[in-house]
């Protein structure tokens, strides 16, 4: 019942940084979404604001982890050139090897993309503050990029999910 | 509300950091094709040998973001400028990323 250093890693990556990203955009959508001046009253908006820049550089920051803690701790133990190796392992059968060719490589680089996007949308939110429901072209372009964030990297999460399930870094 | 929107702080930092994102996403994906068509550019880009050629994508790709933020931050710092016309410029850049880094695009540049 212990997990080793690699698992360990890849846990914090996959699970346990991915679990709070998950939470972070839900706060962080709910606050964007509904921050119209008709949905707003005076007194609310500062509060609903507080919470919409911690959801978004919450996020912003959990992204960043993710990619840099799975590209530069748990990748190399992915790829190592040993045959026991998560790559090599994919890799030894016809019948796996679409799982490195398609899914690791989409998924080691599209990832990239979203803490960019997850920190435009967080700046936008600390820059304007409560004067972004003043803003709505600002608030949408923000909501886009947090959605867009959202999206590559459950495409990235989930992609990593099925590989591990094939062949886990232990 | 939304007519009070000339009040607001300028929008010139905001472009710059959509802007940005645009700029990082296209250098990743950028470098993921070029990479994939040279292997020995792609072996250039291994600064970190465990990592492999990723090391150098992303940290080009980071540097290209945050370099590009603060050169057009500078630029546009007190400007007004149109995020509806800069959100689709950002749009379009992230587009063309999610292009070249979608595996099956980037793999049509592999040599034979």
């Amino acid at each position: 019942m212990e997990l080793s250093s690699h698992e360990f890693w890849a846990l914090v990556h996959g699970a346990i940084l991915g679990g709070a990203f998950l939470l972070a955009f839900s706060g962080g959508f709910a606050g964007l979404y509904s921050l119209r001046p008709e949905w707003a009253s005076r007194e609310g908006l500062h509060e609903r604001v507080r919470r919409l820049i911690i959801g978004t550089t919450t996020m912003a920051a959990l992204v960043w982890f993710t990619v840099i803690s799975g590209t530069w701790i748990v990748y190399p133990w992915y790829r190592e050139e040993t045959p026991d190796s998560p790559k090599s392992f994919l890799l030894a059968n016809p019948d796996t090897k679409d799982w490195h060719e398609f899914a690791m490589e989409w998924k080691e680089h599209i990832a990239w993309i979203a803490p960019m996007l997850a920190t435009a949308a967080a700046f936008i939110v600390l820059y304007y503050r409560d004067d972004l429901i003043k803003n709505q072209t600002a608030r949408k372009i923000a909501m886009a990029c947090f959605i867009g964030a959202f999206v590559i990297a459950v495409i990235a999460g989930l992609l990593g999910a099925l590989i591990t399930k094939k062949a886990p870094v232990s | 509300m939304e007519a009070r929107a000339n009040e607001l702080r300028p929008s010139g930092p905001v472009a710059a950091v959509l802007l940005a994102s645009g700029i990082g996403a296209v250098v990743l994906g950028g470098l993921t094709i070029a990479a994939e068509a040279s292997e020995s550019f792609a072996n250039s880009l291994a600064y970190d040998l465990e990592v492999g050629p990723l090391s150098g994508k992303t940290i080009w790709a980071t540097a290209a973001f945050l370099v590009s933020w603060a050169a057009l931050t500078a630029v546009f710092r007190k400007r007004d400028v149109n995020l509806g016309t800069v959100g689709i410029v950002t749009a379009v850049l992230v587009g063309l990323a999610l292009v070249a880094t979608f595996a099956p695009f980037f793999q049509l540049f592999a040599p034979d």
